[in-house]
C-alpha cells in the first residue's frame, strides 16, 4: 500500500495569535480491514492506517489510535490553537510499516 | 347547515386528490430544493428544462440533489469529496512519460487546466478519424496506443477513470451539451431505442426507474434520473471513482439480463443518449454518492 | 398449549440468536470497560452527532465534541471489530472536538466516551440506520 497513497491536508495560512483553527486531513487508502473475503473465499489480510498524529512546533494536537472500523481514504477535522508561528505536522502510521507526512506551516498575525 | 359545509370540505379534498392522481401518470417526485455550491465559490447547476424531443422529462435533475445531506455536503467542498484525491493522482498519471515513444499526455496537451477546459462537456461526440461516436475513454486509449505507443488502459479500470475525472473537473461548472446531429444521430436513435427498451428477467428498461421514478425509493434507496453529468463518481459504497459505463453494467445487471460490455459501441450510444438527457446541466464530477 | 417439533426447533434458533448477541455487546462492553478501566460513565458532557438515517454504511460521518476531555473513545457497538478510534487531546488542541467517517455493518448504536480532565467519565450513545442499497447494495 505504500505506493500512490496521498495525503492532504488543509490548514489557513495565517491565523489571528492565540485563535483557534479548522484543520482538515484526507488520505487515500483502502484501510482493508482483515473481515473480507476475496472472489476465493480466502480472507484478505488486514492492512490500514493504525495511528494519526498531528503537531505544533514539536507540541501534540490530536493523537488517533485507530481500527478497521475507519472508512476508505480516512478523513478527520479537528481545532488546533495558534499561539505563534509555526508548522503543524501530520503523521500517519501504515500497518505494513510505511509512514505518511505532511507539513504546513502558519503565520500568526 | 355545518354538516353541509363539512361535506363541502371533503368533496373538495376528494376532488383535489382525482385531480392530483390523474395529473402524474406515474410516481416521480421531485427532488427538494438545493443549491451545490462547490468551494463556497462555483455554484451548478443542478435543475434544467430539457430540450423537445430528448425525454419525457419535465426537468432535469443532478444527481446530487436526490442525496442525503450529508453526502450532498461532501461534494460540496473539494477538499472532503475524496474523488479529488484521484484528481490528483491522475495528475501524476497526465505527466508520467510511458509507452515506445517517450511521450506523457503533457507532452502534446500541456496542462490539462489549458487543454482540456471543455471537453468533458462535449463527450461522447462523433471522432472523424475513428469514424464513429467516441468517449473519453476511447479518446485516451487512442492517444495512448497511436501516439505514446503504449499500452491501453482497462476501459474501467483506476488508470483511466482517474484520468477521466482529471479531464473532467477542467469542464466543471459548463453546460452538457453534446451533439445529437449530424453524423451522431444514429448513435444516438440507437441510445435511445436501448434506453426505453426492457431487459432482463425483470423486464425493466432505464426509464422504468430513471425516467417514471425517480425520486421514488427502491428499497431503502432514492432513485435518482440517472444522469450522467456529475461522473467519474466516488461511491461511498466502494470508495472509489466509478465509471459511467461499470454504473450502466451494474443497472443492466440488476435487470437480471446479460450485460454489454464497458466500451462497447451499445454502452457508447447509450451514453450519447443519456448525456443528452442533461444537456444545460452542469458538469459536477467528481461527484459523491453513496 | 401442546410444543409441536416445529415449535421447538423455532425456540431453539432463537436461543442460538439470543446467545450469539450478548457475545457482539461484550466485543464492545470490553473496548469501553479498557478505556475507563471499568467506571461506569455518566451520560452527558459529550455531544455525538451522527445521520439517523446512513445513506451507505461504509462511510458514515460523525463528530464528537467533549469539551474539557483529555481523550474520547469511539465504538460502533453492532460491528465486528466494535473499537473504532480512540483520540488523545494534546496541549494544543483547539477544541476537543474530532469528525471522522466511519464504517457501520449495520443498524447499531454508536457510543463515545469521554475521559474528562479530573479522571471522570462521561458518554453519549446514537442509533443510526443503516439501510441496504437498492441496487445490488
Amino acid at each position: 500500500m505504500a505506493s500512490g497513497v496521498k495525503p492532504r491536508v488543509k490548514v489557513p495560512k495565517s491565523a489571528a495569535a492565540g485563535s483557534s483553527i479548522t484543520i482538515k486531513t484526507l488520505i487515500s487508502h483502502k484501510m482493508e480491514s482483515g473481515r473480507r473475503k476475496d472472489k476465493q473465499g480466502n480472507l484478505i489480510p488486514r492492512s490500514i492506517i493504525n495511528r494519526f498524529t498531528c503537531e505544533f512546533n514539536g507540541q501534540p494536537v490530536v493523537e488517533v489510535a485507530m481500527e478497521p472500523s475507519i472508512s476508505t481514504n480516512p478523513f478527520f477535522q479537528f481545532d488546533a490553537k495558534v499561539p505563534e508561528s509555526g508548522e503543524f505536522k501530520f503523521t500517519w502510521y501504515d500497518d505494513d510499516g510505511s509512514v505518511y507526512e505532511a507539513a504546513k506551516s502558519i503565520e500568526a498575525t | 347547515m355545518k354538516n353541509k359545509s363539512l361535506n363541502g370540505v371533503f368533496g373538495l379534498v376528494a376532488v383535489t386528490t382525482f385531480a392530483i392522481g390523474t395529473v402524474s401518470v406515474w410516481a416521480e417526485t421531485a427532488p427538494k430544493p438545493a443549491k451545490l455550491v462547490v468551494n463556497d465559490e462555483s455554484e451548478m447547476v443542478t435543475e434544467v428544462k430539457p430540450a423537445e424531443g430528448i425525454s419525457h422529462l419535465a426537468t432535469a435533475y443532478d444527481g446530487w440533489r436526490f442525496r442525503a445531506s450529508e453526502t450532498q455536503a461532501v461534494q460540496s467542498d473539494d477538499f472532503e469529496n475524496p474523488g479529488m484525491i484521484f484528481v490528483e493522482q491522475a495528475l501524476d498519471n497526465w505527466n508520467k512519460v510511458d509507452g515506445t515513444e517517450g511521450k506523457s499526455c503533457a507532452s502534446c496537451h500541456g496542462a490539462p487546466e489549458e487543454s482540456m477546459v471543455g471537453v468533458r462537456a462535449s463527450y461522447p461526440k462523433w471522432d472523424e478519424t475513428m469514424g464513429k461516436v467516441a468517449t473519453i475513454e476511447m479518446e485516451i486509449n487512442n492517444c495512448r496506443t497511436t501516439r505514446m505507443g503504449a499500452e491501453p488502459w482497462k476501459y474501467t479500470g483506476g488508470e483511466m477513470t482517474t484520468m477521466n475525472a482529471l479531464i473532467s473537473v477542467q469542464s466543471r461548472g459548463m453546460p452538457v451539451n453534446v451533439a445529437i446531429d449530424g453524423p451522431a444521430q444514429s448513435a444516438w436513435e440507437h441510445g435511445k431505442e436501448m434506453y426505453y427498451t426492457r431487459t432482463g428477467e425483470l423486464e425493466l428498461s432505464c426509464a422504468s426507474c430513471h425516467e417514471q421514478h425517480y425520486g421514488d425509493k427502491i428499497r431503502a434507496e432514492t432513485l435518482s434520473q440517472g444522469q450522467i453529468n456529475g461522473f467519474p463518481s466516488y461511491r461511498l459504497k466502494n470508495g472509489k471513482l466509478n465509471s459511467i459505463h461499470a454504473r450502466f453494467k451494474g443497472c443492466v445487471r440488476d435487470t437480471r439480463a446479460e450485460t454489454y460490455k464497458p466500451g462497447s459501441q451499445d454502452f457508447v450510444d447509450l451514453e450519447l443518449y443519456v448525456a443528452s438527457r442533461g444537456n444545460g446541466l452542469s458538469v459536477s464530477g467528481p461527484s459523491v454518492r453513496n | 398449549m401442546e410444543l409441536t417439533r416445529r415449535d421447538a426447533m423455532a425456540i431453539g434458533a432463537c436461543a442460538v440468536v439470543a446467545t450469539a448477541v450478548p457475545f457482539q455487546a461484550s466485543a464492545a462492553t470490553e473496548a469501553a470497560m479498557a478505556f475507563t478501566g471499568g467506571a461506569e460513565p455518566t451520560e452527558g458532557g459529550v455531544t455525538l452527532t451522527t445521520p439517523e438515517i446512513a445513506e451507505n454504511g461504509n462511510t458514515v460521518p460523525i463528530a464528537v465534541d467533549a469539551p474539557g476531555a483529555v481523550a474520547i473513545i469511539i465504538i460502533a457497538e453492532g460491528n465486528p471489530d466494535p473499537k473504532t478510534a480512540e483520540v488523545a487531546f494534546g496541549p494544543m488542541a483547539g477544541a476537543q472536538s474530532i469528525s471522522m467517517r466511519i464504517r457501520l455493518a449495520g443498524t447499531q448504536n454508536v457510543v463515545a466516551i469521554a475521559k474528562m480532565a479530573d479522571g471522570s467519565f462521561v458518554q453519549a450513545s446514537n442509533a443510526v440506520k443503516v439501510t441496504i442499497g437498492g441496487c445490488g447494495g
